[in-house]
């Protein structure tokens, strides 16, 4: 009993705003050292559960509490917030959003000060700390002026600064570009065996999370535990298929080629992966059963020539850019934090105007345009729906750019029906927008766009933040919109999400255009995947596994099988 | 980049003084100059700002900004003033030296014109050195210090972190009424006022949501971190008082009670040269 950190015995809990328990009769014990990882679909009660585990339920969000959950032995509603806070850090998903210090220094002695630490042993332990996850050359600089992997540092010293015997990262993978996900995810993997600390990982991309082994899987869907297990014995399984996780991309590929997954054979890892040479061969027959056509190629719509854009502060984001759009494709752009990506965007919409070069929409030119004017032929859909919703309608918000384009209320009805039958929207039409869970107020921001009728839609991350099943929805949603002769282009972080539905992509690297190419091509040229911070797709490993040397091909015919099985 | 209320990083002696070191002048000065109307000791104030400033190494162009702001401001405050009371001075000083009149009630003498100058004396003796402060104080050393004068811990933070996000809500401000502009909202002058308010509520609505949620998460990180467990807390950025740190404080003092004395010498706020 030592050696148990956090203890679960019959545990369910009810948020007293809500009418249905968030968390139904848990059992669950993490150990000393243990590095366990939680997955489920959006909803699934896996946040709820890591409040429990850090103390934020019960202390900051209210509610019922049954049975009983222990941290050290002791009952968590017994010990206070602060109390757990000595034996669990949390890193939050928001990696900007928790920095509380100015300066490295300071986040990292946040919780030194709030002890009333004196200055020198302060200062001593900060540097310290600051040395354990190597950030000491940055302690004076502010955090959000650091990458994104030495972000991830610096989260994670601010809660080892006290010793903890836990560390809970809440999606840790939310934010990050693919290269500094898998940064982040070998960074908890060093920690974790330097410090000895149990570690808890929240998170539903699968893959990417098992990128470093971890000990457990523990599988949730609608507020209980469906699984918790080996890696291995969950990956053979269909449990994960059945609730709207994905399963690593290598292993959706096996199947197709009809191998059968056992545990023996260490599915968890490629690195682990045994292959008999039977299905090695089986693999290699799969690939060559069917050729693609070649596509073809359609008229350019919107056509950019070397442009350049630089800010006020002097900072150039655009460099002599030249590519084309073309119609009725869906294209996506990727690159780091800071390649271009949305400053580009913002050119083309005429939010920021550009010092050099030309923008043309099919036969005009959109430099005189203004950006409303602009906005008649190209949609911009932030990332974030908050930040674009603002009335309390969902009817009055999709029909907000009609209304002060000055529309006849009699022609904006029937637009706002069509559109929010096209969305999906319709069942909640009369709804507030307050209602609504985040996945359909994105939707209700695309289709506050779309009742414009623009040809050219640009969206910032669409996906960010959805699970598999929402992430689905919206994808296909947006496939439904290219049919209808509507050009997607799509800012993105998500190597699935390129490979699966981009026929196109951009890839941005420091203000300038360094490749354009299918996405299967891509995501199997070593040298642009490591410059644009991209992730190697594991079907490229895959290939090379199985001794398959036309890597791209293999990609792009596991790309027609899964685009085949969706339009079934 | 151009945040109203910025800290610029440079080396000089007014940046090594602690935070709270310039805050206790800060106070000490405003009374000063708030306190008198002794136009000798308004005068000198102006002079010591500017030295500091050089002192500082904190330029003109870095403050613009606001500094035009107040102008404007002060220029203003003196139009008000003559139009709604052009005879104050002379209630005041006493006495009364026509220089020319503008007809009806506007008589300019040199009571009112004496008294309109102790009043941008006033500004350019307060402004500049808040201005100062502003520029060469962290803002994690503002919280530091507003705690050591006796303001309790969470305000202090509070008022720290409003200060350190404006430059962000700026940002975010931008972009939403940038998204909102191409769905058709204007926020330019052609549009009515009635209109413009409207407007404003459409980029103010989504940016007080998403603030919301941006306080969610920054209030749940500093509790999983121990903020609030004690009465009392340290500061990383806290640091002794040192002997310039204490002169500073004494010469504001001084200041204070030059400001004092002086009223008392003159038997009011007002130091009078017409009576001589």
């Amino acid at each position: 009993m030592d050696d148990c950190i956090i203890r679960f015995d019959h545990f369910s809990f009810q948020y007293n705003a809500q009418a249905e328990p968030t968390l139904h009769d848990i059992c669950l014990t993490i150990r000393k050292g243990e590095k366990v990882l939680i997955a489920g679909p959006s909803g699934c009660g896996k946040s709820s559960l890591a409040h429990c585990i850090n103390g934020l339920i019960p202390f900051s969000y209210h509610g019922e509490m049954q049975g009983s959950v222990t941290v050290c032995g002791k009952e968590t509603r017994e010990l206070g917030l602060f109390e757990i806070s000595r034996h669990v850090g949390t890193v939050l998903q928001d990696s900007d959003g928790q920095f509380i210090g100015l300066t490295v220094a300071e986040d990292i002695a946040f919780a030194l000060e709030n002890d009333c630490v004196g200055n020198e042993e302060m200062h001593e332990r900060v540097r310290k700390t600051a040395g354990l996850v190597s950030v000491e050359s940055h302690l004076h600089h502010a955090p959000n002026e650091l990458s994104g992997g030495q972000k991830q540092r610096v989260a994670l010293a601010g809660i080892m600064v006290n010793d903890v015997d836990l560390l809970l990262f809440d999606e840790p993978l939310a934010n990050l570009d693919p290269a500094t996900g898998k940064y982040a995810m070998e960074l908890i993997d060093e920690i974790h065996q330097q410090t000895g600390a149990a570690v808890v990982i929240i998170e539903h991309r699968l893959e990417d999370a098992l990128h470093r082994d971890v000990d457990r899987i523990v599988l949730m869907a609608e507020g209980r535990i469906l699984a918790d297990c080996a890696p291995d014995e969950l990956l053979c399984s269909n449990l994960l298929e059945k609730n709207g996780i994905r399963e690593p991309l290598y292993l959706t590929a096996l199947k197709f080629a009809g191998v059968r997954l056992t545990p023996e054979m260490n599915p968890h890892s490629l690195r682990t992966l045994t292959l008999t040479e039977a299905d090695k061969e089986r693999v290699r027959t799969w690939q060559r059963g069917q050729k693609n056509e070649a596509g073809t190629v359609r008229p350019p719509l919107l056509t950019a020539d070397a442009i350049t854009f630089t800010y006020p502060n002097g900072f150039t984001a655009v460099k002599d850019l030249t590519v084309s759009i073309r119609e009725g494709e869906l294209t996506a752009i990727v690159g780091t934090n800071g390649a271009g990506k949305t400053s580009f965007s913002k050119v083309i919409c005429g939010f920021e105007r550009q010092q050099k070069g030309t923008l043309r929409f099919a036969d005009e030119s959109l430099d005189t345009l203004s950006i409303k004017e602009r906005a008649d032929k190209i949609g911009y859909v932030m990332q974030n729906p908050n930040q674009m919703i603002s009335k309390t309608m969902i009817f009055d918000e999709v029909a907000l750019g009609l209304r002060t384009r000055g529309v006849a209320e009699g022609e904006i009805k029937p637009r706002v029906e069509d559109t929010l039958k096209v969305c999906g929207l319709w069942p909640f039409r009369s709804w507030p927008v307050s209602a609504l869970s985040y996945g359909q107020k994105k939707r209700v921001t695309i289709a506050s766009i779309l009742v414009l009728e623009p040809k050219l839609i640009i969206l910032d991350e669409p996906t960010a933040g959805q699970d598999y099943r929402h992430y689905t929805e919206i994808m296909q949603f947006l496939e439904q919109l290219k049919k209808r002769g509507i050009t997607v282009l799509m800012i993105t972080h998500d190597m699935h999400l390129m490979l699966e539905y981009a026929e196109r992509a951009l890839v941005f690297h420091d203000g300038r255009l360094i490749a354009d190419d299918s996405s299967a091509a891509i995501l199997t040229n070593p040298e642009i995947v490591k410059t644009a911070n991209l992730k190697e797709t594991s079907l490229y490993d895959l290939a090379l596994l199985c001794s398959i040397e036309d890597g791209q091909a293999f990609v792009q015919r596991f790309i027609d099988c899964e685009r085949g099985r969706r339009a079934e | 980049m151009n945040g109203i209320f910025n800290y610029i990083d440079r080396e000089s002696p007014i940046h090594r003084l602690t935070g709270a070191t310039k805050l206790v002048c800060l106070l000490l000065w405003s009374f000063a100059a708030m306190m008198t109307y002794d136009t000798r000791l308004l005068a000198v104030l102006p002079v010591i700002s500017i030295v500091l400033f050089i002192v500082s190494k904190i330029r003109l162009r870095d403050v613009r900004f606001m500094l035009g702001f107040t102008l404007v401001f002060m220029v203003l405050n003196n139009v008000l003033v003559f139009l709604f009371a052009p005879q104050h001075g002379v209630s005041l000083y006493g006495t009364k030296h026509v220089l020319f009149s503008l007809g009806g009630n506007y008589v300019v003498t040199k009571e009112q014109l004496f008294y309109h100058l102790n009043l941008v004396l006033k500004y350019l003796a307060t402004i500049p050195i808040v201005l100062l402060f502003v520029c060469t104080t962290q803002p994690s050393e503002f919280a530091a210090s507003l705690n050591r004068i006796g303001v309790s811990y969470s305000i202090a933070y509070s008022v720290s972190l409003a200060l350190r996000y404006i430059p962000d809500i700026q940002r975010e401000f931008h972009e939403i009424s940038q998204a909102q502009q191409a769905r058709g909202i204007e926020m330019s002058k052609k549009q009515s006022l009635v209109k413009r308010l409207k407007s404003a509520g459409a980029i103010l609505i989504p940016l007080i949501l998403s603030s919301m949620d941006r306080i969610e998460v920054i209030s749940n990180a500093m509790l999983l971190r121990g903020f609030g467990k004690n009465k009392k807390r340290t500061w990383y950025m806290g640091r002794p008082f040192r002997k310039w740190d204490i002169l500073a404080m004494m010469l504001c003092a001084l200041l204070l009670a030059a400001s004092v004395w002086l009223n008392a010498r003159n038997g009011g706020r007002f130091w009078n040269p017409f009576l001589a």
